[in-house]
This record gives C-alpha cells, sequence and structure tokens, in this order.
C-alpha cells in the first residue's frame, strides 16, 4: 500500500495524458447529452438576434486562427444559422492572419445547411439557397486590426474597398447604403486574442454601436467587467458558452459534441487533484510515523 | 363670381401658408395612410441653445448645449427625441458642376472603383485573346444547340468570329483606359477646390443651402457632440475656422410635429495645443520624472540604496553555472512581445547579462525570436556582450535566429529545440500568452531548470506552477537594475517605491473620500478624474 | 558615435511620443501618424531579415549534422512551397505540368542548400540546382494551364494554399493548442497539493472554481457554488491582479523613462 502511494506521488506525467486521452476518446464515442443552463449574458446575445426584422444586417468578427477553432468555431456556426435562417443579412470581417480561412470555411458548410428543411425551437425554416452579396458580405481580412476598426468607422470602403473575393463593395446588393456601424445592428466579435481591447476600446466606445463578445475560456473572466459596464451586452465564454448557445438555438452541433469531452476531462483533472492531496497526505503521514520512530 | 374668385385667393393662402409653415415636409406614405390619431400639440422648443468648440481635442468637432424644452418629461411629455441640423451651404453658386460635396465624394469613390474592374476586365479579355491567338486552350468552335419543336438548331461560335469580336474589346477599352483616372483627377481636384472653398461658401449663410440632419438626441440630453472627420473624402468632415450654424429640434412621436429651435451659430471650431483632460496625467509624469532625477541623483553621490534579493534573478548566475558544468546550452526565450513591449526591453536587458556571462564561461547559448525586429534588436545586444566579455571571435551569427511570426509553430519550434537539445537552463523572459505552459511543461519534461518573468498576469500562474523561479509583473523591469547594481539604475527603482507608497496612501484617501458624502471629499476625486 | 547617435534618437521620439499624448493638435497627430507608418516600413524589412536567418540557420544545421538536421529540408520546402502556392493558381481544372514545377522549384532550394553545405565537392550539388531551376523556368514559360499572380486574390484562391492551409496547418495548429489541456491536467496534478495553509486555500479555491463547470449538483448547490466562485473570482483574485495591475503600470513608467532617459541602454547591449 505504502508503495503504491509512493509510486502514485512519482506518476509520470504521461500516465495522465495517456489518461486524459482514454477518457476523451471514451467521452467523444458514447453518446450522452450534458445538461446545459444557459447563463444570462448568453440569453441576451441569443434575444438581441432574434429579435431583428428580417433584413437587418449583424456584423460578425471571425477575429481567431485555427488554434481557436474548437471554442470559437460553434459560435460562428450557430449565430450565422440563426441569422440567416431569420432572414437577417450578415457581414463579417476577419483581422487576424488566418482568420479569413476559418470564416471561408465557416461559411462554405453553414451555406450547404440552410439548403435543408430544418425545425428549430419548433418553428419550420423551409431550406434556401444562400447567395452571396445578398445574404452575406464577407470583407476578407487587413493587417493592422485597430487601424481597420477604426477605418470602418468612417466606411467599410476605406479599409475594404473590395470584399474577400474581389468583388467592389459598391456592386454587392447588400452593401448598397450601408456605409459604417452605423448602419449594422450589432457587431459580435468572435476573438482569442487582444483584437477584443480594441473592438471595444477603439470601436465600441468611439462608434457606440451594441457589441457582443465570443470568447476562448482562458479569457472569458478578464472581460465581465465590461459586462457590468454596459460595453458590452453579451458574452459567450469558451465552449461552455458556445453549448449555451447552441442550446437556445436548438441546433446542437460542434460545441454539444465538446461538452461531452469537456466535461469528463474537468472531472478527471478534478480527480487526479484529489488522488494527488491523498497521495501527498499519506506520504507525509508515513515519514512522520517513520521520524517518529 | 367675385365672390368666388375671393374664396379661391383666401384658400390658395391659406394653402400657401401651411405649407410654408412644414420646415421639412418628410411625409412618408406609412404616415399618410395610418389611421386617424389624436393630434399631438407641437412641443415647446429648446431654450438657450450654446454651441462651442471641442475642448481638448484635435478640431473638426462642436459641441451643443441646451436646457431642455418643458415638454421633455415634464409638462404634456410629448417630446421624443432631439434632432440636431447643420446648415450645409450650396456649392453651386460659386463653384460651377460642383453639385454637393457628398455626391462628388462618392462619384469619386464609384469612379476609382470602376477603374478597378475596368483594369480587370480588360485584363480578362487580353489574356483571352492571347489565349486564342496562340492556341493555347485548343479552342476550336463553341456550340449552341437551341431545341425547338421542329428541329434542333446548332448556332457555331468559330474561331474568328470569337477573335474578332475579342480584338475589338480590348481596342475600345484600351482607348477609354486613360479617360477614366483623368475624370478621377478631374472629379478630385474639382473636389480639393470645393474643400478649399469651403469656408467661404460657409459665411453665405443664410443664402441658398440647406438644413442637413447630423445628428440624434435622446429626450432626456441636453448636450450633443458633432465630431466630424478630420478626411475630407469622409461623409461627416468639419471643416476648421469655418461658420458653422446649428438648429436643434424636438419631435414628437410623429415626426412630422415638431418645434425647431432658434439658431445658433456661427460657431468654428479648432484644435487645441493642450488636452485639459488630461493634467492629472501630466502632474503624476513631472512628479515620477522629477523623483525619479531626485533618486538617481542621490544614488550618484554615493547613497547605499537597499534592493530586495530577487531569487529569480539570483538563480540566473547559478543556472549559467549548472549549464556550463553539464555542458549543456542556455535557453532564452523572449516571447511574443514586439520590441516596442517594455517587456521585452527589460528582457534584452537580462539577455545582454546572461549572454556576457555565457561568454565568459564559453557556454553555448540559443534564442529563438518571435518578432523579426526582437530578432535583430536581440543580435545586438547578444554580440554586445560578447565583445564586453572580451570573446568577440566566439559570437556566433545563428545565436539569435527567427523561427516564425506564428504563436503555435514558434511554439512547436521552440519545443522541438528544447527536446532536441536538452538545455540546461530555460529562461523566458517577455510577454507571453497562451503557450506559456505548453513551453514551460515540455522544459519541465526535459529536465531543465527553468526560470519566467512576465508581465501578462494571466500566464503569471502557469510559470509560477511550472517553472523554478518566476519573476512577477514589475520585478522583470526591476530585474535591470539589480543585475546592473548601477546607482543610478537603482535610483529609479526607489522612485518606483515611492510612487507606490503614493498610489497606496492616495488610494486609501480616495477610497474614505468616496464613501463620505462631504463637499470637499467630492472635489477631491475630480482631481484625479482624466477624461479623454 | 556609433553609441550616441541611437540615444539621441531614442530621447527625441520618446519626448515627441510623451507631447504627442498631451497635444490633441492635428499637427502633433500628424507627425505621430507618420511615425506610425515607419514601423510598418521597418517590420517589413525586418521580416525578409528574419527569413534570411530563418534560412541560413537551417543551413548551417544541415551543414554540421546536427541532431535531427534533416527536418530543416522539412522547413526549408514548406517556407517556400507556401510562398509559391500563395503567388500561383490555376486557370482552369487541369494540372498541367504544375506539380513538376512545384517539384523542381523545391529541389532547387534543396539542392542549393546541399551545395552550401557540402565541404567537398560543390559541384554536383550546385549543377543539379542549376538544372531544376531551368526546368522550373522551362516549365514556367511553356506551361499556361497555371500563372503567377501578384497583389490578387487568386493567389489566396489557389487550390494548393486552400488545401495545404485547411487540411495542414489548420489541424496542427489546432492539435498544438489542445496539447494545453494535457499539461494543464499535469500541472494541476503537480501543482495543487495541501502543502500548507496558504496551499490548502488554494486548492480548496481552485476546487470550488473547477465544480462550477459539473452541471449535476442540482438547482441549490449549483446555485451556492456558483456565487463563491464568482466570489472567488471577483474578490480576492482582482484584487490581487489590479495590485499587480497597478506594479506593472509604474514599472512600465519608470522602464520607459530610463529608456528615454539613456539610463537603461539594455536594448543596445549596455546592461
Amino acid at each position: 500500500m505504502i508503495n503504491f502511494f509512493d509510486r502514485l506521488m512519482r506518476l509520470d506525467r504521461r500516465w495522465i495524458f495517456l489518461f486524459l486521452i482514454v477518457v476523451c476518446i471514451i467521452a467523444y464515442v458514447s453518446d450522452f447529452d450534458v445538461p446545459i443552463m444557459p447563463e444570462r449574458e448568453v440569453e441576451t446575445i441569443y434575444e438581441f438576434v432574434d429579435s431583428l426584422p428580417p433584413g437587418e444586417i449583424v456584423m460578425i468578427a471571425i477575429d481567431y486562427d485555427p488554434n481557436n477553432l474548437a471554442e470559437l468555431h460553434p459560435m460562428t456556426y450557430a449565430i450565422v444559422e440563426q441569422c440567416w435562417r431569420k432572414n437577417l443579412k450578415v457581414l463579417i470581417t476577419s483581422l487576424s492572419q488566418n482568420g479569413p480561412g476559418m470564416a471561408d470555411e465557416a461559411l462554405r458548410s453553414i451555406t450547404d445547411s440552410l439548403a435543408e428543411t430544418k425545425t428549430y425551437n419548433g418553428q419550420v425554416y423551409e431550406g434556401r439557397e444562400v447567395v452571396n452579396g445578398v445574404d452575406y458580405c464577407f470583407l476578407g481580412y487587413k493587417p493592422y486590426f485597430a487601424l481597420v476598426i477604426l477605418g470602418m468607422g468612417q466606411n467599410f470602403r476605406l479599409p475594404f474597398p473590395e470584399d474577400y473575393y474581389g468583388t467592389p463593395l459598391d456592386s454587392i446588393p447588400m452593401m448598397q447604403g450601408v456605409l459604417n456601424y452605423d448602419d449594422v445592428a450589432c457587431v459580435i466579435d468572435l476573438s482569442g486574442g487582444n483584437i477584443t481591447d480594441y473592438w471595444i476600446s477603439y470601436g465600441q466606445n468611439r462608434f457606440n454601436f451594441p457589441l457582443a463578445l465570443g470568447l476562448t475560456g482562458v479569457m472569458t473572466a478578464q472581460y465581465y467587467p465590461y459586462l457590468g459596464s454596459g460595453q458590452v451586452f453579451g458574452i459567450m465564454g469558451g465552449l461552455l458558452g458556445a453549448a449555451q448557445y447552441e442550446k437556445l438555438v436548438d441546433n446542437a452541433g460542434l460545441a454539444r459534441d465538446g461538452m461531452r469531452v469537456q466535461l469528463p476531462a474537468h472531472i478527471v483533472i478534478i480527480l487526479f487533484i484529489l488522488v494527488g492531496n491523498i497521495g501527498f497526505f499519506v506520504d507525509r503521514r508515513n515519514r512522520h510515523r517513520a521520524e517518529g520512530r | 363670381m367675385r365672390f368666388l374668385f375671393g374664396l379661391t385667393v383666401i384658400l390658395a393662402l391659406l394653402l400657401g401658408a401651411s405649407v410654408s409653415a412644414q420646415t421639412e415636409p418628410p411625409v412618408t406614405d406609412s404616415v399618410a395612410d395610418s389611421v386617424e390619431v389624436p393630434a399631438i400639440p407641437p412641443p415647446a422648443p429648446v431654450t438657450d441653445l450654446k454651441a462651442l468648440d471641442t475642448d481638448d481635442d484635435h478640431g473638426h468637432s462642436v459641441t451643443l448645449t441646451w436646457t431642455k424644452s418643458v415638454d421633455a418629461q415634464t409638462g404634456q411629455n410629448t417630446v421624443n427625441g432631439h434632432q440636431i441640423f447643420r446648415w450645409y451651404p450650396a456649392m453651386m453658386d460659386s463653384l460651377a458642376g460642383v453639385d454637393s460635396l457628398k455626391n462628388m465624394r462618392q462619384d469619386i469613390q464609384r469612379a476609382q472603383s470602376a477603374n478597378s474592374v475596368f483594369r480587370r476586365a480588360l485584363g480578362v479579355a487580353e489574356d483571352a485573346l492571347e489565349d486564342l491567338t496562340s492556341g493555347g486552350r485548343g479552342f476550336d468552335a463553341l456550340r449552341f444547340t437551341v431545341a425547338t419543336p421542329q428541329d434542333d438548331s446548332t448556332f457555331v461560335l468559330d474561331r474568328a468570329f470569337v477573335e474578332q469580336a475579342l480584338r475589338d474589346t480590348v481596342a475600345t477599352m484600351t482607348t477609354h483606359l486613360p479617360l477614366l483616372p483623368d475624370s478621377i483627377k478631374g472629379l478630385q481636384a474639382s473636389f480639393e477646390a470645393a474643400i478649399e472653398r469651403l469656408t467661404e461658401a460657409h459665411q453665405a449663410y443664410p443664402e441658398g443651402g440647406s438644413w442637413n440632419l447630423v445628428g440624434l438626441a435622446a429626450k432626456g440630453d441636453t448636450s450633443f457632440v458633432n465630431s466630424g472627420n478630420k478626411d475630407p473624402m469622409s461623409g461627416d468632415f468639419i471643416k476648421d475656422f469655418t461658420d458653422l450654424y446649428y438648429r436643434v429640434d424636438v419631435v414628437t412621436i410623429d415626426e412630422t410635429i415638431r418645434t425647431e429651435s432658434a439658431i445658433v451659430g456661427p460657431v468654428q471650431s479648432e484644435g487645441q495645443w493642450f488636452n485639459g483632460g488630461r493634467f492629472p496625467v501630466f502632474w503624476a509624469v513631472i512628479i515620477f520624472g522629477f523623483l525619479t532625477m531626485y533618486f538617481v541623483s542621490r544614488a550618484r553621490k554615493g547613497d547605499d540604496l537597499y534592493v530586495r534579493p530577487l531569487a529569480g534573478i539570483e538563480a540566473v548566475d547559478d543556472a549559467i553555472g549548472r549549464a556550463t558544468e553539464m555542458g549543456r546550452p542556455i535557453l532564452y526565450v523572449l516571447g511574443l512581445g514586439t520590441a516596442a513591449d517594455v517587456a521585452t526591453i527589460a528582457s534584452f536587458t537580462v539577455l545582454g547579462r546572461v549572454a556576457k556571462q555565457v561568454a565568459e564561461y564559453q557556454t553555448e547559448l540559443i534564442v529563438p525570436t518571435y518578432d523579426p525586429i526582437v530578432m535583430s534588436v536581440a543580435q545586438e545586444v547578444v554580440k554586445s556582450s560578447y565583445l564586453d566579455a572580451g570573446r568577440p571571435d566566439d559570437y556566433k551569427e545563428n545565436t539569435v535566429f527567427f523561427v516564425t511570426n506564428l504563436q503555435f509553430a514558434y511554439v512547436a519550434a521552440v519545443n522541438g529545440i528544447m527536446l532536441r537539445e536538452l538545455p540546461a537552463t530555460n529562461i523566458y523572459m517577455g510577454k507571453f500568452f497562451a503557450e506559456s505552459l505548453l513551453l514551460a511543461e515540455t522544459g519541465a519534461l526535459a529536465g531543465s531548470i527553468q526560470i519566467a518573468g512576465t508581465d501578462e498576469i494571466a500566464q503569471i500562474p502557469f510559470f509560477i506552477v511550472a517553472c523554478d523561479y518566476t519573476l512577477i509583473g514589475e520585478e522583470l523591469y526591476a530585474a535591470s537594475a539589480y543585475l546592473g547594481r548601477e546607482p543610478i539604475l537603482l535610483g529609479s527603482l526607489k522612485a518606483q517605491d515611492w510612487a507606490k507608497a503614493a498610489v497606496i496612501v492616495l488610494g486609501i484617501v480616495g477610497l474614505v473620500a468616496a464613501n463620505l458624502e462631504w463637499g470637499f471629499a467630492k472635489t477631491f476625486l475630480e482631481y484625479f478624474h482624466v477624461t479623454n | 558615435m556609433k553609441r550616441q547617435v541611437p540615444l539621441v534618437l531614442v530621447l527625441l521620439f520618446g519626448l515627441f511620443m510623451i507631447f504627442q499624448y498631451f497635444v490633441p493638435h492635428e499637427s502633433s497627430e500628424w507627425v505621430y501618424e507618420f511615425l506610425l507608418d515607419w514601423i510598418y516600413i521597418i517590420g517589413i524589412f525586418a521580416l525578409a531579415l528574419g527569413i534570411w536567418s530563418l534560412y541560413v540557420v537551417s543551413v548551417d544545421k544541415v551543414k554540421t549534422r546536427k541532431h535531427d538536421w534533416g527536418y530543416s529540408y522539412v522547413t526549408l520546402a514548406g517556407l517556400f512551397g507556401m510562398i509559391l502556392f500563395g503567388f500561383t493558381a490555376r486557370h482552369g481544372d487541369e494540372w498541367g505540368w504544375y506539380l513538376i514545377f512545384v517539384a523542381c522549384v523545391l529541389l532547387t532550394v534543396i539542392m542549393s542548400v546541399q551545395a552550401m553545405a557540402a565541404r567537398i565537392n560543390k559541384g554536383l550539388p550546385l549543377g543539379l540546382a542549376g538544372l531544376f531551376l531551368l526546368g522550373a523556368v522551362l516549365i514556367a514559360v511553356f506551361d499556361d494551364t497555371w500563372s503567377f499572380y501578384f497583389y490578387t486574390q487568386e493567389g489566396l484562391q489557389s487550390t494548393m494554399f486552400r488545401a495545404f492551409f485547411d487540411y495542414i496547418m489548420m489541424p496542427i495548429l489546432a492539435t498544438i493548442f489542445s496539447l494545453l489541456a494535457f499539461f494543464i491536467a499535469s500541472a494541476a496534478y503537480r501543482a495543487f497539493r495541501a502543502r500548507n495553509l496558504l496551499a490548502s486555500l488554494l486548492l480548496i479555491a481552485a476546487l470550488i472554481v473547477m465544480m462550477r463547470f459539473f452541471p449535476y449538483f442540482g438547482e441549490n448547490v449549483g446555485e451556492f457554488i456558483a456565487r463563491v466562485s464568482s466570489w472567488l473570482m471577483n474578490v480576492p483574485n482582482l484584487a490581487a491582479q489590479r495590485a499587480i495591475i497597478i506594479g506593472v503600470g509604474l514599472g512600465i513608467v519608470a522602464t520607459a523613462l530610463k529608456v528615454i532617459l539613456g539610463i537603461e541602454r539594455g536594448y543596445m547591449g549596455k546592461g
């Protein structure tokens, strides 16, 4: 027994890695649902988008790189599909270096999904074809995001005279009469880096548009003060936030699958901490005993 | 008959008067068609309207203040909001061909995008023509089959026809291409002339011109900042030192029922040479600067200044010794910061110190970098350190090298170096983000002694967990003073300590003041208020 | 002199940056924006230096036959391959000689590295490099199923660029980031031990915050844990963070002053 705890204390970390990956794989292939309770700060985003009249423009900033894909891609999927199902238009920018690839990939698969008739929250939405330039406009990437965010406050055409596919903005039907942030209903920034700071300080602060954030789990705690001050009207934090949003739009997808893995992984980490502490206490008691003798 | 004529005249006069009474006739169909609503009496206008140049800014902005209408939130409570109007001069009179600046802006932008589309189209046509003439695409003929109930007719476009059509297209486009940039230039020239004469045009008030909506304010508001843009090409350009006239309308739910205020003006916007809103920062900089100078001069005179020992910095020497004994290299990671980040600047100093010792002990140093500018600076730092150590010949160009500008690709590269080279010591100093734990855990796995320092608060816990020594926040900045042991550097540390003491005292006083309702306590907090 | 000029420049621009913070006037803004433009320009030149440094280091690894030197070829092939894919795109559906062209360019790079690394007999790799280069040039001139694009969107739309981005770069970056989960697990296992009073407090706090994600507690317990964890995050955690932020802020000002006044010269190699 003593030997066991002794070994536990000196457990090679690779055993932890192995155990964690085994748990993750089992959780991924097994079929169960994690109960999700949407929080208020996620609901506000859903309600805001849900209450918009058809034809309004929602601006979505896909400012994340492939490394944050797991947490933020589900948010993109859920929000863009919700917008299109509600016949809202989507204006997309991508201010991180590898963002355009992410946005392009997401747009293509959501377009495919829209072609099918589906039922969300009890309402049947007929399948329809999504048209570039009518239902969405993808502006693409420009470096030095602070300057781009400022520039778009004047006119989207300053940083982006043409969209990602090379069409001049003036000849895109959706962009007729759409000048700057005043002409969009809200901006939703999905980001895994410090671009969020600039959307708040250079964008929202200066041009005063409704701003919501989708963030990676690690970043979330940092941005709650902005929710309190009213600069941000909603926050989706990490995979949990994405899963909550999916639950609200009744479109379970990547985040639901992710939660099935994340929850057992969290439990494993907690268990390891507890086991490590038991080992530590037993070890210490044994040493005290040995010294006492 | 005469009676009828008189009646007509009276009716016409009445009609005319009622039309002219409507300043803005935005009667839309929806309003006209809507069911009858009980008539809202026009609200009382805002009074005491004042327009002043906005303070502490770069110009191009005017601030309006007013006293609320008696019907806003009080009285009849019919006011739904404020609409702010500015007088725009008519450019027609002074400049031939200039309709309005707004239209000209749009024309220029349209012409510019047309130009790019035109050029691209020409390129496509030229490419197609070249393909066709060189036979590259193996074009024979295009067949169009048209099915009719009677028979299937087939039309054939042959090579010669297509070639001729393409030649015509290219020729026409080539002749027209230079015209577009010329027209853009012409448009721009007349636009610039119009901007030039904008001040003059405003002096024509109230001749010609029109009132334009420039903003909205809520019913409870008593001020509005009309901040324009400094770029003439942008829609909301406001020219400095130009007479501007404003008017604020109170509107009811039915926007046709409104009351205009008296017109205010002329007012001119201008830029300021000092931002008064930043006075507290100004004083803080002055006081802190003096503190630094004072302590530096004291240190120069030979005063003994005590500095708390920093375990992380003291460990650097031991770690280098260890690496020498083991015959393994030292890995120095400068983080993801740019050369403008103070954490990176502080890291350069520590790198200089490490490189000097490495040169003396003749150990190997590996410095992979994330930013090319940081790389150039780090190369210079290491080179000088080898020179200082008296071993310039031992310096190798490849000590400091660039890896990639992609966060996780950088992690992969550095982790690879750790596992291949098994450095005796890893030093992480600078700005770190999500990669901190990835680096530090791999380093721990490789069995290296690890020393970290960063001012990124979110990453400090990760380093504390996985590294042997961690410099927390400002300790990283203090490291240079500590390493150098130069009196003048220690002096600045002392100034920092005093400033921190002042912040603590002011924090406590502010806390008390904020919770007391004394008159002085309130104004005390105002002294520290930084606006814009 | 070599030391004096940079110090004077730092003093000048440093003072201007302080000046422009307090002076909102348009002329000060103009100089500020002008200086910011210079950062872009310097950055682009430095990037060229950086790529050159990467190339030299890789060649050096091959030359000295360092541990796992073969991977240097992968690095260089990736670097030049992606640049090539970014600037070329095919017109239609046919590939033509494109892949052979790419192979020729990469072989040219590898052979030139080989030539630089070889101690004796540089002639053979150099000759081969020339041969492959000739092949690449010939294909570029005569094959018209694809062509070069500069400053246009076609480069980014190119099939190869997209494929490498979607199927190689995206999965690799996502994988490296997800390694964090394993590292957090092992780090938590080692770090959260109730060694003494403070460590025990840390342990308990960490457990409570982590429990927040557990949805099976039922309403009352769940609500309680959520409240306690948000108190932990917003009061003790935020207080400590603010203390560090104030220290960092003062440290930044002090360091900046030292740099401007030329007291701190670490960035010039003078510790």
